[in-house]
């Protein structure tokens, strides 16, 4: 790496060289394995050179070999912080390709959940922001509720954070009553008591203000320009939302807010995800309210299981079992590209079929790509601190940026 | 076709492909509608002109992914995919082109600057090579990488393994050596058409050619 050398005038003449350093690839403020390159000015940073792929597992080239079925899990494990969200966008890719109808309550259940997802993702992600510019309390405060959603997790699809539970055609399994009961009471009585707390020791905060408000600016133009979405191209005052603009599942049915910012710098993405996740708290509200009994996934026995009961006393049902955990259903030939709202941005997954029971390519559009591209061109002429700032506002997990 | 499933609803199709076929002019390949998709090809000379023309005539503003895909039957084997987003007109189009492992497709960092990591991903997966795209490298696969792993005739297990040596003290590469071979299983049903090739089969075909031969006898 080259190296420039000049003079500078704070230092009679005495020569000041640029350097480079290795930012990761463990670091606790890099989210993960990320290597930055960066070239500094003293602690001004000239240039940066991310390395990313430290965590790829060739994900794609392994679902080519599972089945429609088999691959679902793969997706818990992209971005390990809002697994149900990445399900979303599979399930619907296939249920795109298979045009096969999902029963409303299967649709309430999902987005119940992605919601749900979401505020499990902002809790993360607010805490570990506010870590990564000096702050411990608030991220400890936020990590007893993220406990609290993963506990949801679990008694509705028995794990805590891989939960495979969204399936082509529905959801896995059913929740009981009392689930949906705690969790409109936990919101009502818990949640926004401990959150307001946590967040009343940041928001106005001096010094997380000096850390992240004007670092970071990215104009309109930019944002677009760079593939910007979710919180950082809304950050950018552009109030673009998939779960609006392009509803699935029940979206249109619920009444919520887009949040924007102004100014579009690291203090902006942070107040977005704020108001997002009091957004996403009414959008659960309403699906509890307005949830209806019924089956939880299609009725179409070529594509969704059969109950357990049902297999012992009809030969077809039992015939349909053995043929959807050996072979797999068939998915019929052709291309989509399905993209919703995930937690980080638009979270998309181009699914090619050849009409056998295997995808033959299905390619994932991580979010954090594009937003960990623009590192540069945000953190060019900002401190080496304000990388860790920039860093936690884009909110990367390398889960998924890898794959 | 009724659409019974619940995926993103954006704008409607309507008159979008004609609209879109008619602005590409001479270099639209192929331009398609299915599964709600509306998928343009484009000769691959003339991508980075047929996106440029996307993005300032016909509103699409962000280019939101590039996919790779490898298809070794066809003459020119590998797929580019475009996804392009119009957040005016909330409506999506995929644009696509083909070439083979030599040809080099056009770049459109200059369109895109999100469109260099892109790139940078599909070079490393399959080889295509981008002219123009000042920043050509591997991006998601080890430092000093061989091969392109998505390619369908590059192995699922790899060809190199790596482990800690306590010998040489560090990290070893080594030819892939599995105690077992890698299961693949084949459920295709019987009668949909997969090949079950059992012992003794070739004598029925065999006895097909010696029964041409036989009449001649």
């Amino acid at each position: 790496m080259s190296v420039q050398i000049e003079e500078s005038p704070t230092t009679q003449g005495d020569v000041i060289t640029n350097y480079t350093i290795n930012f990761g690839p463990q670091h606790p403020a890099a989210h993960g394995v990320l290597r930055m390159i960066m070239e500094l000015d003293g602690e001004v940073i000239e240039r940066v050179d991310p390395h990313v792929g430290l965590l790829h597992r060739g994900t794609e080239k392994l679902i080519e070999t599972k089945t429609y079925l088999q691959a679902l899990p793969y997706f818990d494990r992209l971005d390990y912080c809002s697994p149900l969200c990445q399900e979303h966008s599979y399930v619907l890719a296939i249920e795109k390709l298979l045009n096969i109808e999902v029963p409303e309550r299967a649709q309430y259940l999902r987005v119940l959940f992605a919601e749900l997802t979401r505020i499990c993702n902002h809790m993360l992600n607010i805490g570990a922001h506010v870590m990564d510019v000096g702050a411990m309390t608030p991220n400890l405060w936020v990590f007893e509720l993220r406990e609290d959603c993963l506990n949801f997790f679990e008694r509705a699809s028995g794990a805590r954070m891989h939960s495979a539970w969204f399936r082509p055609g529905g959801v896995h399994q059913d929740v009981p009553e009392k689930l949906l009961v705690d969790i409109g009471d936990w919101l009502d009585n818990r949640f926004f008591q401990l959150f307001d707390d946590a967040m009343s020791l940041v928001v106005d905060n001096r010094i997380f203000k000096q850390r992240n408000v004007d670092i970071a600016v990215v104009g309109r133009d930019d944002a677009i320009a760079w593939g910007f979405s979710g919180p950082m191209i809304r950050a950018a005052g552009i109030p673009w939302d998939l779960r609006k603009s392009q509803p699935y599942d029940v979206y249109e049915r619920m009444e919520f807010d887009v949040p924007v910012g102004t100014n579009s710098d690291c203090y902006d993405r942070f107040m977005v995800r704020l108001a997002e996740v009091r957004e996403s708290a009414k959008i659960i509200k309403q699906c509890i309210r307005d949830i209806p009994q019924g089956p939880i996934a299609s009725t179409d026995g070529k594509v969704s299981p059969p109950k357990r009961g049902e297999m012992k006393q009809s030969m077809e049902s039992l015939i349909h079992h053995f043929k959807l955990y050996t072979e797999g259903f068939h998915v019929p030939e052709g291309e989509v590209y399905v993209a919703t709202e995930s937690p980080k941005g638009e979270f998309g997954v181009y699914l090619v079929s050849d009409g056998s029971n295997k995808p033959y390519r299905c390619k994932i559009r991580p979010t954090a790509f594009s937003h960990l591209q623009a590192m540069e061109m945000m953190s060019k002429g900002h401190m080496l601190p304000d990388a860790t700032a920039i860093l936690g506002a884009i909110d990367v997990v390398f889960g998924e940026c890898d794959r | 076709m009724t659409v019974l499933h619940s995926a993103p609803k954006y704008a409607s199709n309507d008159g979008v492909l004609a609209k879109l076929s008619k602005a590409m002019g001479k270099s639209l390949i192929d331009a398609d509608e299915a599964h709600g998709e509306i998928v343009l090809t484009v000769k691959r000379e003339k991508i980075a002109w047929a996106l440029e023309k996307l993005r300032d005539k016909h509103d699409y503003q962000q280019m939101m992914e590039i996919a790779g895909a490898d298809y070794p039957d066809r003459v020119e084997r590998f797929e580019v995919v475009y996804m392009l987003l119009s957040i005016t007109k909330n409506h999506r189009v995929m644009v696509k082109c083909s070439t083979d492992e030599a040809t080099p497709v056009p770049t459109i960092t200059t369109l895109w600057p999100n469109a260099g990591w892109l790139e940078r991903e599909v070079f490393d997966m399959y080889g295509v090579v981008f002219d123009g795209n000042p920043d050509l490298r591997r991006i998601l696969t080890d430092y000093g990488f061989e091969g392109h792993p998505f390619r369908k005739d590059f192995p699922m297990t790899g060809y190199t393994e790596l482990r800690y040596s306590e010998d040489e003290k560090r990290v070893v590469y080594e030819p892939v050596d599995l105690p077992q071979d890698m299961r693949t299983f084949d459920f295709l049903s019987p009668w949909e058409g997969s090949e079950y090739v059992l012992p003794g089969d070739e004598k029925a075909d065999a006895e097909k050619a010696d029964g041409k031969k036989g009449g001649d006898k």
